[in-house]
């Protein structure tokens, strides 16, 4: 029981488009083997997680280079993940030279390969939206979950190197998500209070999240009872949900396009106002302490969410360390319309192309406010922030005060 | 001397001393990368490093930069011989892969004790597994 691979693959396994394709056509063999995958499938675009230097180390970046000058090239549309730096202004974020050398190698061993470094978690606002049932090979757990979810294309949560893999030979395994019969819903959750804003999606995230971690498997979840949603709150959701449940796909009734495919499954879970208190009280660990960092765009900003904090800036100063992170095209598109101008004009800072979960800034700041559940979650473990979730408009309110 | 079958992750012949976890091991966050000792606490092999090991764990999780840090610890010289699963997950898999370390799955690691000696013929799938303690083949 194997794969079977078409001509055009096995010739990429022997070596005949160079050692990066037989890289990369190895890495993807082993992964459809270990799945169960009869054959490859063609993929649309590919999303690449691991660019920060800070998690890819120095072997990190010789394997990339080693990809790159072993004749690596991407054959479908392929974007990357935050860096650790803002590639353009990284010095007014406090990072080192040496990093930013090191971090310039790695977007140029992408660069080399043809890949496009939009440097965002959101994709999918920075010219890399997939279609509805379209075969996609994305890592970045939060953009996984919004384009099986919100957009109905079909990923697994790939890794970094099986995606840069998936890039370099325009396949992946058929297995997972890319069959039909994995993207049924397995168990409902009944939300039985109305949320509102991205601070209480991110707490259902993590409300919903923990309860799956507890089932033996792993099934799709189905949600009820959410009315309405925006982008936004969509986006918080699923890096949420994500981070807390390693969920890839879930269904929200009347609101995301598969979920009319469903019946709500029999089995079901009710999410009390009680439940998302606990979880959000959860992940506060730096209630009542003295802020010293604020920052918003956990996935990254949208530019109606830089708008808005535009006006709540307007004619004021921020009083403490601010980050603003978002992606690059949507950050020009910001500069555009005057809203950067504002947004620094108050003393916050624009952190493009990366974030404060996978900056270099452990231990650089005690306690952290922020609106977005995921990067409690990594600001805490990862980087030993205390932290404090708000809604947005307050986040923004306390770097005010 | 017994022989366990099993499947091919990556190929590759090796022979070397066994290190048996019966825990899963997390590459990213639980093994440093710069000495290759587990440094995960309360982990069964903490303070015990993996480095010219037959490493032998029930299946790997946490982070996918942990196929990167097999990777590092391969380029350092502090990588396992070789890896032996009960199930192999995508994340060894890719560090084995990108590391060219053989691996194998799908073979019943309790049939392995610490400190065997063992004989690996990865592209077969095979393990041969020789009990030096008791002499005994």
């Amino acid at each position: 029981m194997g794969m079977d691979l078409n001509p055009i693959e096995q010739d990429m396994l022997a070596g005949g488009q160079g050692s990066a394709t037989k890289k990369a056509m190895q890495i993807l063999l082993a992964l459809g083997t270990i799945y169960g995958a009869r054959r490859m499938i063609p993929v649309h675009s590919v999303q690449i997680a691991g660019v920060s230097y800070e998690n890819l180390g120095e072997a990190g970046l010789e394997f990339l280079s080693e990809m790159a000058d072993g004749g690596g090239r991407a054959r479908v549309k392929t974007t990357l993940n935050p860096a650790g730096m803002d590639i353009e202004n990284w010095r007014s974020l406090g990072i080192s030279a040496e990093f930013a050398d090191k971090q310039q190698r790695v977007i140029e061993a992408f660069t080399r390969m043809g890949v496009i470094p939009t440097c965002t978690c959101t994709p999918y606002v920075a010219g890399n939206l997939p279609e509805f049932g379209q075969s996609i090979a994305w890592a970045e757990s939060s953009a996984v979950c919004y384009a099986n979810s919100v957009i109905g294309a079909r990923t697994n949560r790939e890794g970094g190197p099986s995606a840069l893999a998936a890039a370099l030979t325009g396949v992946t395994p058929e297995y997972g998500f890319h069959l039909e019969t994995n993207r049924k819903p397995g168990i409902t959750f009944k939300i039985e209070s109305k949320i509102q804003h991205t601070h209480e999606f991110g707490a259902l995230g993590k409300a919903i999240g923990t309860k799956l971690e507890k089932l033996d498997t792993k099934p799709v979840p189905y949600l009820t009872g959410i009315t309405g949603v925006t982008l936004e709150e969509l986006k918080s959701f699923c890096a949420s949900l994500a981070t807390y449940g390693g969920a890839a796909m879930f269904h929200m009734q009347g609101i995301t396009p598969e979920a009319s495919q469903f019946q709500a499954p029999v089995e079901t879970i009710a999410i009390s106002q009680s439940d998302l208190d606990q979880a959000m009280q959860s992940m506060e660990s730096g209630k009542g302490e003295e802020v010293d960092f604020i920052s918003l765009g956990c996935p990254h900003l949208t530019l109606a969410e830089i708008g808005h904090i535009a006006v709540l800036l307007e004619g004021k100063k921020v009083t403490k360390t601010f980050w603003i992170t978002t992606s690059r095209p949507v950050k020009r598109e910001a500069d555009r319309l005057g809203y950067s101008q504002v947004i620094e004009s108050a003393g916050a800072t624009f952190a493009t192309d990366t974030c404060c979960v996978v900056a270099p800034i452990v231990g650089r700041f005690k306690v952290l406010v922020t609106d977005s559940a995921k990067a409690c979650y990594y600001a805490s473990a990862r980087n030993k922030f205390k932290v404090v979730i708000k809604p947005f408009d307050q986040v923004v309110a306390e770097a005010l005060k | 001397m017994k022989t366990l079958q099993g499947r091919k992750i990556f190929g590759g012949q090796v022979q070397g001393l066994a290190l048996v976890s019966s825990m899963g091991i997390s590459f990213y966050g639980g093994v440093d990368p710069t000495t290759g000792v587990v440094v995960e606490k309360g982990h069964c092999l903490e303070g015990i490093s993996v480095a010219g090991t037959v490493l032998i764990f029930p299946t790997g999780k946490g982070s996918t930069v942990g196929s990167y840090t097999l990777y590092r610890l391969k380029k350092a010289g502090l990588a396992p011989l070789a890896i032996i699963n009960r199930d192999c997950e995508p994340i060894t898999a890719v560090g084995c892969i990108i590391s060219e370390i053989p691996c194998i799955d799908q073979v019943d690691i309790n049939e392995i004790g610490p400190g065997m000696q063992i004989e690996l013929d990865a592209d077969a799938g095979m393990i041969h597994v020789l009990d030096i303690q008791s002499g005994q083949g």
